[in-house]
């Protein structure tokens, strides 16, 4: 993975000691809040419900074992003993105080990790798919490209006060696991004819107008790929909204113009962009992706795969593979391009548990497992699972069973056990509903009846407020928490979907309270179960069967 | 009755207007009537408080300080799936009035 050279250590330092000198300055009282407020912003601390709330950027969700022991010990130097990981693959502290956030910056510094850019109208972290870098199915690894985006977009002074905050996403597979389409720029990398280049998605995203991102460049060749990235951030900077926050996003002008004139616009600006030369040498993308170079793997003949694992846990109690052991390598790994390996998902979703949350000590369990198990790499994902990218199929028992000790052994992934589920109105201060209970109930609830593995694949996601941080837009069901005269109320929705087969659900009709959303979850499953033909997941059977059906069985 | 909350400067912690100070525990917020805009700007001005506002209450039956709002109820005690991370009233009031 990639490494901080002398700059970006340097940045990354100078940015702690000035962060520093602002929050002395507030608490002497020299700032007030109003001039302090944008200052903290821009540093990743939010002031939510209960606390300040710090995140900390995880770019493109990469990540080693010092990373994240720093991030166990952070919880418990200046948090409560836990994290939350988030949509974006970040993670957010939800009780650090402000004498202390500098500190905690400092410590970050010592690993090559900040909070920089995690809120505020600029380019945000740049997300990618969990399984970059291991995937079977990628053209090539994505990171070096989000890295060289990550640079370009690290204090780029004319984009540091954009109308709105800017969301981008880089993929390399036709699989979308990145929700790429609903980013504001959406980039997946392709090779046409041998040729690597990048194909540009522009004006998707949730929040209260959701929009699926538009395609507007087939292939931009690799060398130009940061001058067309620019390009479409500099109409963006000029003609997007700034006298309204919520018209400002850039899917509301390629909306209002319509994606051919934003094109036009843009591929204006792109050829007078080639015409100056702000492109990053050729040799710059070189040298990150040496950091991006695949780990040592083990021959093939020194590997299992997972038929002989099959065999040779069979008649060991521990790793049944009717139950626990078999049914977590079932659903929670992914293929890997090298022969003998996986990708492993630790799941974050216990039933009943926090979705995204874990403690220190789990921290450190999954930091130890990824030096051991993972070539020191780990991932989070968007779903607020985390990922050990490169696992030996012959080492699973050993790592399931050190997972399963620490209360991360769910086998749920893709599930409607693994709900999205922002922190709503228990920690956040715009949420107007609670979606942390929700999540916890519906996670038991199914659990408990053993229905889970027969429902199959389910995104169910979940939002407190209309902002979306819960991608309630794109679940396979959905829930909008609002305010209904002082008390909590959900909308559900159906049909969306975050893949490369994205669209955007449907409500289905007047909402319920909370013990009527659960009641309305189960119901649409039972319609599901009931209609589905052979191999049909959830969404398939909605696609085929409509609304009608599902508010039938809803609303009588 | 209006009462007033807003964060601590420096740790962030809720907190509730007691007629001199400011408290963590909801039960000692005071009505400040028609007062309550040159106690925020007061209290501000000083850095004593964040992001102060007024909310609206009512006394219960036992004398216990209810926000009206929901969001200002959770704010009171702390989340509602971490009870262990809740202020100390909460082990006091219970939860059951929260939402």
């Amino acid at each position: 993975m990639y490494r901080y050279d002398s700059y970006d250590q340097a940045m990354v330092d100078a940015r702690v000691a000035e962060f520093r000198d602002q929050a002395r300055r507030r608490l002497e009282g020299k700032l007030t809040e109003d001039q302090f407020k944008p200052l903290r912003l821009t540093n990743g601390l939010y002031l939510q419900l209960h606390a300040y709330m710090l995140r900390v950027a995880i770019p493109y969700g990469t990540l080693d074992s010092r990373q994240m022991a720093m991030l166990a010990t952070i919880a418990d130097k200046y948090d409560r003993g836990y994290g939350h990981f988030t949509t974006r693959q970040n993670i957010q502290y939800n009780w650090i105080k402000l004498e202390d956030c500098a500190d905690a910056l400092a410590d970050l510094a010592t690993v090559e990790m900040h909070a920089i850019q995690t809120s505020g109208n600029c380019i945000r972290n740049i997300s990618s798919d969990h399984f970059a870098g291991a995937a079977a199915d990628e053209v090539v690894d994505p990171r070096p490209y989000a890295e060289l985006m990550r640079q370009w977009s690290s204090f780029h002074p004319e984009f540091t006060y954009l109308p709105r905050k800017f969301k981008i996403a880089v993929i390399a597979s036709e699989k979308d696991r990145a929700a790429m389409r609903l980013h504001d720029i959406g980039v997946r990398i392709v090779k046409r004819d041998g040729e690597v280049g990048a194909q540009f998605y522009a004006g998707g995203g949730m929040g209260r107008t959701p929009m699926v991102a538009p395609l507007i460049r087939d292939f931009v060749p690799i060398d130009q790929f940061i001058t067309y990235a620019e390009a479409c951030l500099r109409v963006y900077n000029r003609y997007g909204r700034r006298d309204n926050k919520y018209k400002a996003r850039i899917k509301i002008l390629v909306h209002e113009l319509g994606a051919a004139e934003y094109i036009r616009q843009v591929e204006e600006e792109f050829a007078h962009l080639l015409s100056v030369g702000v492109e990053p040498p050729r040799e710059e993308l070189a040298r990150i992706a040496e950091y991006f170079a695949l780990p040592p793997f083990r021959h093939p003949s020194e590997s299992w795969d997972l038929e002989q694992l099959q065999s040779k846990v069979a008649g060991d109690p521990s790793f049944r593979w009717d139950d626990g052991f078999g049914q977590w390598v079932r659903q929670n790994t992914h293929p890997h391009k090298a022969p003998g390996y996986v990708s492993a998902v630790i799941s974050l979703k216990p039933a009943g548990g926090i979705p995204g949350d874990a403690t220190s000590d789990q921290m450190r369990v999954v930091a130890r497992l990824a030096k051991e198990y993972s070539f020191d790499e780990l991932r989070v994902m968007h779903t607020q699972n985390l990922l050990l990218p490169h696992v030996r199929i012959a080492d699973l028992p050993a790592v399931w069973a050190a997972l399963d000790a620490a209360g991360l052994g769910s086998a749920n992934m893709d599930t409607i056990e693994d709900i999205i589920a922002c922190p709503g109105l228990d920690y956040c201060s715009l949420a107007n509903a609670r979606s942390i209970p929700l999540a916890q109930r519906i996670s038991e609830r199914f659990a408990q009846s053993g229905r889970t593995e027969l429902v199959g694949e389910l995104k169910l996601k979940i939002s407190g407020c209309i902002n979306a941080c819960g991608h309630h837009h794109a679940g396979h069901i959905g829930i909008l928490g609002v305010d209904k005269k002082g008390k909590e109320n959900f909308q559900l929705s159906l049909g969306g979907s975050e893949a490369e087969d994205v669209s955007l659900a449907k409500i289905t009709g007047p909402g319920f309270d909370e013990d009527g959303v659960i009641a309305a979850v189960e119901t649409v499953t039972e319609v599901y179960l009931a209609s589905r033909t052979e191999g049909e997941r959830f969404l398939d059977t909605y696609r085929r069967i409509g609304m009608e059906p599902f508010k039938e069985a809803l609303y009588g | 009755m209006k009462i007033l909350t807003g964060n601590d400067l420096r740790s962030g912690a809720v907190t509730w207007w007691n007629g001199t100070g400011w408290s963590l525990f909801v039960d000692d917020a005071v009505d400040v009537g028609e007062e309550a805009e040159e106690i925020l700007a007061r209290e501000e001005a000083a850095r004593r408080v964040n992001a102060p506002y007024a909310c609206q209450a009512t006394i219960d039956a036992a004398g216990h300080v209810r926000p009206a709002h929901i969001k200002d109820r959770v704010r009171a005690l702390g989340p509602t799936v971490r009870r262990d991370l809740a202020v100390p009233t909460a082990q006091k009031t219970g939860w059951d009035w929260v939402i």
